[in-house]
């Protein structure tokens, strides 16, 4: 059988996507609000018919038609003025979105340049560190810089990461408030021809302070990760790319003769020969050490700062995959990912709809009964329960909220 | 004792505080109260609207900030002057009172969708970028203390406490040969703190620190959050006066001039234009085809050209052209001789007939008796619009961008227009800047008389009526036939 055949997707909606919690999380309160009737919900049919502006009331309805339609997966949009199922019937004036969590998309495609373990669509846990390196960066500097603390991270289920902003604030933001944000949160910038991608300092000025402080991090990172695990610069291409972004000539042509003599040299012996040529030719306390150490912390961030799709975070009314939604090709399901647990989290680790339906069976064989949102009886659990922690979160502070307005009257 | 020069001052000061308008910056959260006329409030709005509709085509031209504030200025000073406060011999509450009535008017035509939303937005914001650049430090300073703009000053604690950060940002500001960047809390800048959603353009371009979502902002970007200020209140405004609209719409005389004004937009200014007094010359039947030419924007070019294929011209083309012609300086008789051997495949009796009556209509010999003017820019781009056998209308707006462009290259190659010029010109058409589009082509096709790109029909100015086209088109080319007069002469030697 497929790893995702419409029979398997049938029996996962039926039996354990936990809808409930999705309602939870997306509408913050247990009544249903605007949140969730105004949210726009699209169906990808296994006919790859793609379908859009559904909307629900309750829960038990959005579980009822997806089951009805089967599809492979389904996205989350925004919330409008209106329900979108009723799109058609009001002035279009009438129809705008108004509210969306702020998302973030991080594929490994994005860092195809650089990985040395798989290319394309393939994936392990030595490049899952690129994917780590980018949620340590963005967590803190959307919880410390923009005062966020309602963080889902998904797993995409197959190279990737998506990151779910659901603070009051971050739901509310313009197309023009999400595009600042997306542009002060990238650093690493520029396609194919151009070598150096990072240029977000005046001259050889400090960092500004939003990239010193993701800088700190990923000079470890940059040591496990790129000199380390990924050996980046042991390769010919890798270390001419290397030698690219050294703007000192003498110290490049140098560097480049040792390396051609020694072609054994790891990556890590290959960075102590730049810092130590970087001491020998320039000397403390002068511009041209100024800009090299500049240099030097650019390469860090180039080969270690996430790199986003910006354009997904850009615009209000982007659609996003739904979590718990399985991944057609893998089999897996979109997981959410305790963010201080990321550097241990192994894609090849994550269920498959497969096997939940297999523990499932098990599960039911010894009690006899087939019972809806069996989720609790598998290996599912532990991942629901991490939705539900989130979501209750969110509804504290709503309720908190509406607690203080009532006092103020 | 007070020097003459101090005693000034203080006098001054005590007339600005008299003033019902205490500034010259505005962020309009006042309409004005007292009665308006139908007519003050139609001319205000027109005023304003010649210098907002310049500012949207310095956009479309992409003019750097520095050229669009001297061009917007320079309109200001024609529609809309604005004085400084020193300013006592002036009138400046009635100046002050005008802007706020142009402001308020314009509000209403622009409400009504999105779009227009939008570019009022965006034009409006302008206006006020520029004049706050064109204001004294002082002007500015009384500006801001007059009202809470919702920001909180950086305090020592705090200041010490993100000392490293707040330095970082003052060094990416100081350029090599200033001072040294500072190195202890007494000599940080001042820094003012707003919630980040407040100033994302600097939170874009990383200008400020964030902390909690509390952006701090230098004191040298602090005119960015008055201007988001400006533009969040107007958006605001915008859409509570698009829901209150239709309780005006029962004053049925402020219709047609709302809708004309939103009109304005689309054509760049709302133009009535006429030609200047005296130096109207006759011109003759048989000079038009040769004034076609050289002379014709490319919506009149296209109705000769079509008059000279067809000889015959439908109902609104004749119009259009027709009134422009006789806005050129064409007599009712010479007219009436254009127009007879135009259609040549009708007999006299046909055409007395069925056109002659309106020829003569048009110059106010019939009928009611109105003296008809030549229509504008705007006037071509949104009313009569020309159905599939039409010629009249504005090519930039009504043709397809394929016939556009082989259009253009039949009509003005022998001008100077290469196929070069076509991307630019249809990435403007395409952007809706139809006005834009031809002032371009004005530019091309007399760069060899020495009009540079920008300029436009003179003074960055942008083509708003046909006539306007053809009369600046003429005038460019009699001044060089003096020049070189003068020049055979031998009276007078040019330097070259
Ligand atoms: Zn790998």
């Amino acid at each position: 059988m497929e790893p995702s055949s419409p029979e398997v997707m049938l029996a996962f909606y039926r039996r354990l996507y936990p809808f409930k919690s999705i309602f939870r999380w997306l509408n913050h309160e247990h009544a249903p609000t605007r949140l969730f009737t105004n949210r726009e919900i699209a169906f990808t049919l296994q006919s790859d018919v793609y379908l859009r502006y559904n909307s629900f009331i309750t829960a038990e309805e959005f579980k009822k038609q997806t089951c009805n339609l089967n599809p492979t997966r389904f996205e989350i949009g925004p919330v409008y003025t209106a329900r979108p199922r009723d799109k058609k019937t009001v002035r279009p004036a009438a129809f705008t979105p108004v509210q969306r969590e702020l998302v973030f998309d991080i594929d490994m495609t994005d860092y195809d340049s650089i990985r040395t373990c798989c290319q394309g669509a393939d994936i392990c846990k030595h490049c899952w560190g690129f994917i780590g390196a980018a949620v340590h960066v963005l967590d803190a500097a959307l919880r410390d810089q923009f005062g966020y603390k309602h963080l889902l991270w998904v797993y995409s289920g197959r190279r990737g990461i998506h990151l779910w902003v659901s603070d009051q604030e971050a739901m509310g933001l313009t197309d023009e408030q999400r595009r600042s944000v997306v542009n002060y949160l990238t650093v690493v910038q520029g396609g194919k021809e151009q070598h150096k991608k990072v240029n977000v300092r005046v001259g050889t000025r400090d960092l500004p302070p939003s990239v010193q402080a993701a800088l700190e991090p990923l000079v470890d990172i940059f040591s496990d990760l790129i000199l380390a695990d990924q050996d980046c610069f042991k390769s010919d291409d890798g270390w001419e790319e290397l030698l690219k972004l050294i703007p000192d000539a003498t110290i490049a042509k140098e560097l480049r003769k040792k390396w051609l003599a020694e072609e054994d040299r790891s990556s890590q012996e290959k960075w102590d020969d730049l810092k130590e040529a970087v001491k020998e030719h320039t000397d403390k306390k002068t511009p041209e050490r100024a800009k090299m150490k500049a240099a030097l912390e650019d390469i860090i961030l180039q080969y270690t700062y996430p790199r986003m799709d910006a354009e997904v975070s850009k615009h209000r009314n982007h659609l996003l995959k739904a979590p718990f939604c399985v991944h057609p090709k893998t089999g897996r399901v979109c997981v959410p990912i305790d963010p201080a647990q990321i550097d241990k989290f192994d894609p090849e680790r994550v269920p498959t709809v497969g096997k939940l339906l297999r523990e499932l069976d098990a599960a039911t064989a010894e009690s006899g009964t087939e019972e809806h949102s069996d989720w609790e009886k598998t290996s599912l659990k532990p991942y629901v329960d991490m939705l539900d922690k989130h979501a209750a979160g969110l509804m504290d502070e709503v309720r908190r909220g509406k607690l203080a307005t009532d006092m103020t009257w | 004792m007070f020097s003459s020069r101090q005693k000034a001052e203080v006098h001054i000061e005590k007339q600005a505080s008299w003033l019902k308008y205490p500034h010259k910056l505005n962020l309009y959260d006042q309409p004005p109260l007292e009665d308006i006329t139908v007519e003050e409030f139609e001319s205000c709005a027109i005023d304003r609207l010649r210098v907002l509709a310049e500012i949207e085509s310095s956009f479309a031209r992409n003019r750097p900030f520095d050229e669009l504030k001297t061009i917007t200025l320079a309109q200001c000073e024609k529609y809309l002057p604005m004085a400084s406060n020193t300013a006592i011999t002036v009138d400046r509450d009635a100046q002050r009172w005008k802007d706020v009535v142009g402001h308020f008017v314009l509000r209403l035509a622009f409400c009504r969708s999105e779009e227009l939303r939008r570019r009022f937005v965006k034009a409006e914001l302008t206006l006020f970028r520029v004049r706050y650049d064109n204001c004294s430090p002082s002007e500015i300073k009384d500006f801001l203390e007059s009202r809470d703009f919702g920001w909180t000053q950086v305090d020592g604690a705090e200041k010490t406490k993100y000392f490293t950060q707040l330095r970082a940002l003052s060094i990416q500001k100081a350029a090599p040969q200033q001072k040294a960047p500072p190195t202890d809390v007494e000599h940080l800048e001042e820094f003012h703190k707003v919630r980040w959603t407040r100033v994302p353009d600097l939170v874009e371009r990383r200008k400020v620190f964030l902390q909690g979502g509390w952006a701090y902002v230098p004191a040298r970007e602090q005119a960015s959050i008055v201007f988001q200020e400006f533009q969040s209140r107007l958006e605001n405004s915008l859409e509570m006066t698009a829901k209150a609209l239709p309780r005006l719409d029962e004053d049925t005389r402020l219709i047609p001039i709302l809708e004309n004004l939103s009109q304005g937009f689309l054509a760049g200014v709302p133009s009535e234009w006429s030609a200047p007094e005296g130096s109207g010359e006759e011109i003759r039947a048989d000079m038009i085809d040769e004034l076609s030419r050289k002379h014709f924007p490319m919506c009149m070019r296209n109705l000769h050209d079509n008059l000279r294929r067809d000889h015959h011209l439908k109902h609104f083309g004749r119009l259009q052209y027709g009134l422009f012609l006789k806005t050129l300086g064409l007599s009712i008789e010479e007219a009436l001789l254009f127009w007879r051997r135009s259609f040549s495949g009708y007999t006299d009796d046909q055409f007395n007939k069925n056109y002659k009556y309106n020829i003569r209509h048009s110059y106010g010999l019939e009928g009611r008796r109105a003296n008809y003017p030549g229509k504008s820019c705007q006037q071509i781009l949104t009313s009569d619009q020309p159905g599939s056998n039409d010629s009249h209308g504005c090519p930039y707006r009504h043709f397809s961008p394929d016939n556009l462009q082989t259009a253009l290259l039949s009509m003005y190659a022998s001008q100077g227009l290469t196929t070069a010029d076509l991307p630019e010109i249809i990435t403007t058409v395409k952007a809706g800047h139809y006005h834009v589009a031809c002032t371009r082509v004005f530019e091309i096709t007399h760069a060899m008389q020495g009009v540079k790109k920008g300029e436009g029909i003179g003074g960055g100015e942008s083509v708003t009526h046909p006539n306007q086209y053809t009369t600046t088109s003429r005038q460019i080319e009699r001044a060089l036939v003096e020049s070189v007069k003068m020049e055979v002469d031998g009276d007078v030697h040019m330097e070259t």
